[in-house]
């Protein structure tokens, strides 16, 4: 007798590279699906649980469907891929060395000159006295026209 | 409203000018000023090059830091709302002004631009988290 296709490994395994190629590529846009990747963790689990059903399948039934030697190899790649979004999720982007010497609430911030994407120098401490100009520099601009707060944000680069 | 990075000047302004941003972005290519303020993920960027851990401060006009977000994840960024609110907090300052700010080349609404400034970096830097 012929065997019947076991589709729910193969849509699972699917299902689970989506799960981990569709956080950098899209849900990482979101702050919402970024944070928490919840909507990745729940593909990836949909999948795993096909391939689970698929796998059980081809061993229990194996008069009817096939699939044990795919499906074992099939179910191992998926736990890896797993395993990978997981530790690059939950490990990798942790491993944030300790800062004790940023500057702290109520300390002055430590002035500095860089240059600015045209090459002219912008030095903070003149930056935070300057008056306001709409497409300028600071923050925002207090009732005297002045500065009021400057938002200074350190990026990784490599955009 | 100003942005630090590892970035060459002329990289940086590529990135203004393909996403319209009208914010400046300081280039700290050495790690200089990214090393003053303790705040060096060493081995962080391609090539195990030094990078800027992501940091955002909110800095009065007497030069003091009023707030601080220090990630402990770096997929992890202050929300454009948190920084608001940081902002609100300062009782010294006029919330209000920060409407007064420019806006960028989508044409959004100016708190909505000043804060969204934070969320699109944000949202740049996550879309490059290719492993």
């Amino acid at each position: 007798m012929k065997r019947s296709w076991n589709p729910g490994l193969w849509a699972g395994f699917v299902l689970v590279l989506i799960g981990f190629l569709s956080y950098p590529l899209f849900f990482a846009r979101f702050p919402l699906t970024r944070d928490f990747p919840w909507a990745n963790l729940l593909i990836l689990a949909l999948g795993l649980l096909l391939i689970g059903i698929g796998v059980a399948r081809a061993f229990s039934r194996s008069d009817q469907y096939r699939g044990k030697i795919s499906g074992s190899i099939l179910a191992v790649l998926a736990l890896v891929v797993t395993g990978s979004f997981c530790y690059g999720v939950f490990a990798m982007t942790r491993q944030l060395p300790a800062s004790h010497g940023s500057p702290h609430v109520g300390e002055l911030a430590p002035d500095f000159t860089l240059p600015d994407s045209k090459n002219n120098p912008v030095t903070l401490s003149a930056l935070i006295n300057s008056p306001f100009t709409p497409n300028g520099s600071a923050a925002a601009a207090s009732a005297s026209g002045r500065t009021a707060a400057t938002v200074l944000i350190f990026y990784r680069g490599y955009w | 409203m100003i942005a630090i990075s590892v970035d060459t000047p002329e990289q940086s302004q590529h990135l203004r000018e393909t996403q319209g941003y009208t914010f400046p972005i300081l280039s700290d290519a050495r790690d200089e000023v990214i090393r003053r303020w303790d705040l060096v993920h060493p081995h962080g960027g391609p090539d195990g090059v030094d990078i800027a851990r992501p940091a955002e401060f909110l800095i009065d006009s007497s030069g003091k830091v009023r707030w601080v977000n220090l990630t402990g994840d770096f997929r992890v960024r202050a929300r454009p709302q948190q920084v608001l609110a940081a902002f609100d907090g300062m009782n010294s300052v006029d919330a209000s002004s920060v409407l007064t700010r420019g806006s960028n080349a989508h044409g959004h609404d100016d708190v909505a631009v000043a804060a969204g400034f934070v969320s699109e970096g944000a949202e740049l830097a996550g879309g490059l988290l290719v492993l």
